[in-house]
């Protein structure tokens, strides 16, 4: 076992000064293609965005898809609930983002970026936009021909899902398209496109600057670095926290708990609900490991204390994915709205308990026959909740 | 022509006429006017050669893109977990005993709206709403009562705060 300290271990990287960006971008655009994807590679990088894809790889494939046109898009929708690391790095060191795309563009080939934001942070546009010109005029003095633009969602939380965002950009409602083909080949205006999570380029940006060795002794097996964590609910301290990956949620629960800690919410709505009782066993970060079970996030951490009624938190959860679910396939289509409407129905009585069961086969079907993420991940909370707390549904 | 169809080829002129370019248009149309009408639809539709059908369907799939003519101020209020939690309920109780309307509803005299909206992202900072672009944090309905004041005091000066 990885974890025998009792300590979470806390790092300051992300939202250290950014202050020498101007010669991190100098240096790296020198450095060539090859080297620089073969950094991130051994870096063990993996996308901060929830999906967790190994970001080298990613833009490998970006760079060896042949076209003259090539796109970098930063994915700063940040709808996940629970989720609020990413404007954070927007507003405290947006310069390292762009470097990080910036570098990209020169690795791909692409001389146009985008910045996704989410139309709730709005308020972040003049300023980053502020940044943004800074940035291209440095770029020019250099010969970087790199420029980057905003473009702005309308609340819609599909779109941060990357063939969604898009799908959006294009002028279009945000529905999801088959994959694949990937974004790595073609993405948006079907050119190859690299998408990445803000934090994720804020990372590139630190292993660029302190080369990958430093990134990769960070963390554990399969979970390399550190990742911000979005803290809120039952918490005395609630905000956002560097921390090395691998850590396991009963040393969370202890530095961040407020002693009655009952859940935590892992991954937003879209994660998992892990209850007392699995504390222990259950570790932040990706796949792979072989004992307890490893939880990947996009960084949602929500504390529930013994006064909270899971009924209520998965009804919550449950009418958030009703009303962003983009009604493009039945399962989730309907299957939202029944889930929804089912655990209702069980609650009032009106529907006896094993109705939960005829439920939860419902999530399960949703999981493998929707066409994307959102509705193939709403059987994560609906079971983690559902199993760990069935009185909770019923009484 | 009337200033919504000058306002439209405006912003077609100045986005351009791509598709690319209709998310942007939609968003100005609302910001000006506080909804997007029937009419705005076609207009734009004509403006970048497509069939208003489309201009309907990219239109209708956004929460922030109005279809009913809005406020001045739009109020939305978080409700996701974190803020439902914090206290959400007191606060659109406040906002609602102080203006008088209903969620979906707008005052008479065109000055605020009020809307429930999904999560803000400041859920280390529960409960909270925004008013039009403007984020308020760590909601009682003390403070509820005084931004809406503010707010109040702006619109009756007339203050032009686009
Ligand atoms: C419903 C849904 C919503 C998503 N929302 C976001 C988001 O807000 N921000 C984000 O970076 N990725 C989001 N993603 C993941 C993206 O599709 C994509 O994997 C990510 O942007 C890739 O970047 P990364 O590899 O750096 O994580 C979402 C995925 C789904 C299915
Ligand atoms: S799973 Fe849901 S959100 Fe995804 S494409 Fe289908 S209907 Fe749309």
């Amino acid at each position: 076992m990885m974890n025998n300290t009792n300590q979470l271990k806390r790092a300051d990287f992300i939202f250290k000064n950014e202050n020498d960006w101007k010669e991190i971008l100098a240096k790296n655009i020198k450095r060539s293609q090859q080297v620089l994807i073969n950094e991130l590679i051994s870096s063990e990088l993996k996308g901060r965005g929830g999906a967790g894809f190994p970001t080298g790889l990613k833009w490998k494939l970006s760079a060896e898809a042949e076209s003259e046109i090539k796109y970098v898009i930063c994915n700063a929708d940040e709808g996940e609930p629970g989720t609020f690391k990413d404007r954070e790095i927007l507003s405290l060191v947006p310069f390292k983002v762009l470097t990080a795309m910036a570098i990209c563009g020169h690795v791909v080939g692409a001389k146009e970026g985008f910045i996704y934001l989410r139309g709730e942070y709005f308020f972040l546009k003049s300023s980053l936009n502020q940044a943004i010109s800074e940035f291209e005029e440095y770029c020019k003095t250099i010969h970087l021909d790199f420029s980057v633009k905003i473009f702005m969602g309308s609340g819609a939380y599909i779109c941060g899902e990357e063939t969604a965002l898009f799908e959006s950009m294009e002028g279009k409602r945000g529905e999801p398209r088959n994959k694949p083909p990937y974004p790595a080949i073609s993405g948006y205006m079907n050119k190859p496109t690299v998408i990445n999570n803000v934090e994720t380029l804020a990372h590139a940006y630190t292993i660029f600057t302190y080369g990958a060795k430093r990134f990769y002794d960070l963390g554990v097996q399969y979970s390399r670095g550190t990742k911000l964590f979005s803290v809120s609910g039952d918490t005395p301290k609630p905000g956002i926290y560097e921390l090395e990956l691998g850590m396991s949620l009963t040393d969370f629960v202890n530095d961040f708990g407020d002693g009655d800690t009952k859940a935590v919410q892992v991954g937003g709505a879209s994660g998992f609900l892990v209850p007392r009782k699995r504390f222990a066993e259950t570790n932040i970060g990706y796949q792979g490991k072989l004992t307890g079970i490893s939880l990947p996030t996009g960084g949602s951490m929500m504390l529930f204390n013994s006064s909270r009624s899971m009924y209520n938190v998965l009804d919550n959860y449950l009418e958030f994915f009703r009303e962003e679910s983009c009604g493009q396939c039945t399962p989730c289509r309907v299957g939202c709205q029944q889930l929804w409407i089912g655990i209702k129905a069980v609650k009032s009585g009106e529907k006896n308990a094993l109705y939960l069961e005829k439920l939860l086969r419902l999530s399960e079907t949703m999981q493998w026959t929707s066409k994307c993420g959102l509705g193939q991940s709403v059987a994560n909370s609906f079971s983690s909740i559902v199993e760990n707390f069935r009185e909770e549904m019923i009484y | 022509m009337d200033t919504s169809t000058t306002l439209i080829k405006n912003l077609a002129d100045q986005y351009g006429r791509s598709r690319n370019n209709l998310l942007p248009i939609l968003q100005s149309v609302v910001k000006q006017e506080k909804y997007l009408s029937e009419l705005s639809m076609i207009t734009i539709a004509k403006e970048l050669d497509i069939s208003a059908s489309e201009v309907y369907g990219t239109a209708t799939f956004y929460s922030f893109l109005e279809h009913q003519k809005m406020g001045r101020y739009i109020i939305r209020v978080c409700k996701t977990i974190t803020c439902s939690m914090k206290g959400k309920n007191q606060i659109l109780l406040a906002i609602q005993d102080m203006l008088k309307i209903d969620i979906g509803e707008t005052t008479p005299d065109g000055t605020f709206s009020l809307l429930q909206t999904n999560c803000l992202g400041f859920c280390h900072k529960a409960p909270t709403m925004l008013i039009n672009n403007d984020v308020y944090t760590e909601l009682t309905p003390e403070k509820v009562r005084e931004v809406l004041s503010g707010y109040l005091a702006k619109a009756k000066e007339g203050e032009n705060d686009e």
